[in-house]
């Protein structure tokens, strides 16, 4: 298939971004979404022109590292995949496609369609670990049995691969469902609960600090997350807060 | 003469690891403040490691070339991880777990080392529990542990098929503790590009700032790599875009020896490439096989047929049907070991035999499990003369409960749903058990230089097994480099400060600096891309799946001619400066484009067929196991150091003796 790319070009932070036309031919459905974006850039090497920098790494969903907003969406149209998952079978021949960084106050742009997301990182060191050393010393790991269910959902919501999906989609640049999902994952299961409320008052305060927004609800990180972080986790996250809030 | 000295220290295999601890040398906490320690890479090993050595006390700079430690490729190993915890009762034990690795590893790793890594791995299990790892756990509130190839009990923990990531983050959450302490100081998007010797020890590296171009010094009084293994030498691999061999290569090249580079582990199980577009291979848990059964068509025609898109595996009856895995080992069947499976696979779509329009993949059909479990199924829930579709829907449920999400993965890539139709698989390159060599405390041939996880050598032997590679990156992390670092540092404790303005941070610096310069100023004629694409097409062809001598010595030719061809034409977009990707491969490829000759070489030279490593002058000649690998322990039972020096076909080699004192060698059999 042949295809126009209307592709997100800034060479630093500080200067000026546009969006520059691109057209990439003979392009098979069974390519990925990257490496339809391999091959551009092969092209424009090719042609002494500079290639596009964008974020990927595992290049099979799990690093969290690919970012993208392909037509509107974060990771692209499809549903419960990363831009790296994304394949070419989800274009026609003809297409136009609009290929932009995650934005977000709190992400700003690097290069091109790479954003510096090291907020969520800060976010992490401000609470999102059990105190607990690494000496070994600890006791036998079934010395405390916890129910499936905790585990379980503990599980799923420890699924988060940290890209900013869910933030690069939310009308607020709201971290809520990043930061929830870890704050759920330790408040499930009893290691975490000794510091639950440390944890969530910092957590959210150094969210509030690197400038993302407030939640109102409308559900979209929810739709956009790649692995399906539910918004439960948003609620749990406010429960908690609450609690540690009335603690004092 | 070898000048290798492994320092085991002496002593029954049983006590070894005690009496070391009890005899080392310690720093004591107030000494520890005033003592760097670099560490490169934040995988389980890097990341354990660093979070570790943090809360022991001392200042750890950590490096990853990543935008966040968390992304490291450790977090896409699916499985799980091995641990000697014998909570299923079924006999496990250190000794069973030290013994099954060693023999997995086709006898070619060190014996003291495996044994340590199954002493510390039931403490692996506990530390990651109280770190809030979500492990699988049974109705009663304890852990599950599943099943994995090569061993009789059940030993792997895991958590859903995400057991990397949870691990990960477990060891991301211990560093973010440190660094919010201040213990750590984290350099993300930072690449090691060479380390600096003061006096013969390893005391800093010249590190780039992948955003700002900045070419920057840091010191310290140890230099630990953990950056992974070198998978990447075939182009295509199971490892992420960005993993490299570039620190491991660059030490070696200072004066680290590089061990035993030809064991390389081809997975069986992984979706087959669908293009010459193709940037990477995705694997598939090789647990599939415990219910997917392997074929292909017996006759070439229906091959052929399939690879032109005339007929679909579905119409080819039973009887044409080839399940060559259960023909050719009826003991072992489809659950034959990683290698022999990849073999099996080539040798007959080299035949012909392939299908996929590439010719390159075969069937993993799991009709008959989905007809078993459905009439299983029906019996249990009652249903009597149940339809034929009544028992597919029945038996794919089953499936999925057991294979979903991979199941998923594979129709997202693949666009066939394998419930109905075959999945299609082929063999790719996914770990290397050869690596940086190492001493009993992970120390290289470089006095205060460490390696450790995939990138050293020491535990995996020839042949890794599965869900073992996660329990050596958070061993030597966690429980084994802590202390042994500690034996080196407590001659530092006056050392002070190490200065970066010195001749040898000058020194090693211009050497960075000048290469990069040239890449940006060459302004060949072709990309790095396509350099690295040769390589890999010359190393999956003579020194993959199967090799020979012949071909081995023209690999070695051929990457050396392609080498020239690099540094000649090579084009680097871009600037110095700037973040620039394309600046970034070149640095790698152009390592990997000297590695792969080591690799060949060192195929060449070990002539016998073991574990990953096979050579078609090395096999059995008649018998039952005609064809099959043959080990050769009476002249080849060592560990191949190379030392670098200039041409990587110059390199000398150095053996360390393997000694089995606890152990009886014995030829693997999966007939």
């Amino acid at each position: 298939m042949n295809l126009t790319l209307k592709i997100w070009r800034q060479k630093g932070p500080q200067e000026k971004g546009k969006l520059v036309d691109y057209k990439v031919n003979d392009i098979s459905e069974h390519m990925s979404f990257l490496e339809m974006m391999d091959v551009l850039n092969e092209q424009l090497i090719n042609t002494e022109e500079e290639p596009v920098a964008f974020d990927h790494d595992c290049r099979e969903g799990i690093c969290g590292m690919c970012s993208m907003y392909i037509n509107g969406e974060a990771h692209g149209p499809d549903k419960g995949i990363t831009t790296c998952q994304l394949h070419m079978r989800s274009f026609k021949d003809g297409d136009t496609i609009y290929i932009e960084p995650f934005r977000a106050a709190a992400f700003p742009v690097i290069k091109d369609l790479v954003v510096d997301r090291t907020s969520f990182d800060r976010i992490q060191q401000s609470g999102g670990f059990i105190s607990v050393n690494t000496s070994g010393n600890t006791q036998d790991a079934n010395a405390l049995p916890i129910s499936k269910h905790a585990a379980d959902e503990a599980m799923d919501a420890a699924t988060c691969i940290g890209c900013g999906a869910c933030v690069a989609t939310c009308k607020n640049s709201s971290a809520m469902l990043f930061v929830g999902a870890k704050v759920s994952q330790y408040a499930l299961l009893p290691q975490g609960k000794v510091e639950a409320a440390d944890r969530v008052m910092n957590m959210v305060h150094q969210m509030d600090i690197e400038g993302f927004g407030n939640c109102t609800n409308t559900g979209a990180c929810e739709i956009e997350c790649p692995k399906g972080i539910s918004l439960e986790n948003i609620a749990r996250m406010n429960r908690e807060y609450l609690k540690a809030s009335l603690k004092g | 003469m070898s000048v290798l000295d492994s320092k085991v220290p002496e002593g029954p295999i049983k006590d070894k690891w005690t009496t070391y601890k009890d005899n080392i040398n310690l720093v004591n906490p107030a000494n520890k403040r005033n003592i760097d320690i670099i560490v490169v890479g934040t995988g389980l090993a890097g990341g354990s490691a660093a979070a570790t050595l943090a809360e022991q006390g001392y200042n750890v700079k950590a490096f990853c070339y990543q935008d966040s430690p968390r992304r490291a490729h450790s977090i896409a190993a699916q499985g799980g991880i091995n641990a000697a915890k014998n909570y299923m009762g079924d006999g496990d034990s250190n000794y069973r777990l030290f013994y099954d690795t060693v023999k997995g590893g086709d006898y070619r790793s060190r014996e003291a080392n495996v044994h340590r890594l199954a002493e510390v791995s039931g403490n692996i299990i506990d530390q990651c529990v109280a770190q809030g790892v979500p492990f699988a756990r049974d109705y009663g509130g304890l852990l599950d542990n599943r099943s994995f190839g090569g061993v009789l009990v059940s030993r792997t923990f895991y958590a859903k098929g995400q057991t990397g990531q949870q691990l990960l983050l477990g060891a991301y959450s211990a560093m973010n503790r440190q660094i919010a302490r201040g213990k750590i100081e984290m350099f993300n998007r930072h690449e090691m590009l060479d380390v600096v010797k003061v006096d013969g020890k390893a005391r800093g590296i010249i590190a780039r700032n992948l955003i700002s171009g900045e070419i920057e010094r840091h010191s310290a009084h140890a230099v630990v790599i953990a950056t992974g293994g070198y998978g990447n030498v075939y182009f295509l691999s199971t490892n992420a875009m960005g993993s490299n061999a570039t620190a491991a290569w660059k030490i070696h090249k200072k004066g680290a020896y590089f061990a035993n580079p030809c064991y390389t582990q081809i997975h069986p199980t992984c979706i087959p490439r669908s293009g010459d577009y193709q940037s990477k291979l995705t694997l598939m848990s090789e647990s599939l096989r415990n219910d997917g059964r392997i074929w292909v068509p017996a006759n070439i025609e229906d091959s052929k047929a399939i690879q032109q898109g005339k007929l679909k595996p579905t119409e080819i009856a039973e009887e044409n049907r080839d399940y060559y895995l259960e023909r050719k080992y009826p003991a072992f069947g489809n659950l034959v070991p990683r290698d022999v499976a990849s073999r099996a696979a080539k040798e007959l779509c080299d035949a012909g035999y392939g299908v996929n329009a590439t010719g390159e993949a075969v069937y993993l059909d799991f009709a008959a499990a989905i007809e078993r479990y459905g009439n299983e199924q029906a019996k249990i829930h009652g249903h009597h003369n149940p339809s034929k579709e009544k028992i597919t829907a029945l038996g794919e449920g089953v499936i999925e409960e057991k294979y979903g999400n991979l199941f998923q993965m594979y129709e997202k890539i693949a666009a066939e749903n394998p419930y109905k139709t075959p999945m299609m698989i082929y063999p790719a390159t996914h770990y290397t058990m050869g690596g940086v060599w190492v001493d009993y405390n992970l120390m290289t041939t470089v006095p205060g230089l460490y390696c450790i996880g995939e990138a050293n050598f020491s535990d995996h032997g020839a042949n890794r097994l599965g869900a073992s590679a996660l329990m050596q990156g958070l061993a030597d992390g966690y429980f084994v480099l802590p202390y042994t670092i500690g034996d080196y540092l407590s001659d530092d404790i006056r050392t002070g400060k190490i200065a970066t303005d010195t001749p040898e941070f000058d020194a090693v610096e211009k050497e960075v600096t000048d290469r990069i310069n040239f890449f940006v100023n060459n302004k060949g004629t072709k990309s790095v891309d396509h350099f690295h694409k040769r390589l890999g097409k010359v190393m999956w062809d003579k020194v993959g799946m199967a090799r020979n001598e012949k071909g081995l010595k023209e690999a070695m030719a051929e990457i050396k001619a392609i080498r020239e061809e690099f540094w000649k034409e090579v084009k680097v977009p871009g600037d110095a400066n700037e973040m620039n990707p394309e600046l970034e491969k070149a640095g790698r490829v152009a390592d990997f484009l000297e590695l792969g000759e080591l690799f060949a070489k060192d195929a060449l030279d070990r002539n016998e067929s073991c574990g990953g490593h096979y050579r078609e002058e090395s096999v059995v000649k008649e018998g039952e196991q005609k064809g099959e690998a043959l080990r050769n322990d009476k002249d080849y039972a060592y560990v191949s150091a190379w030392e670098y020096k200039g041409e990587p076909s110059d390199a000398i080699l150095h053996k360390e003796e393997l000694e089995f004192k606890d152990i009886e060698l014995k030829q693997r059999s999966y007939k």
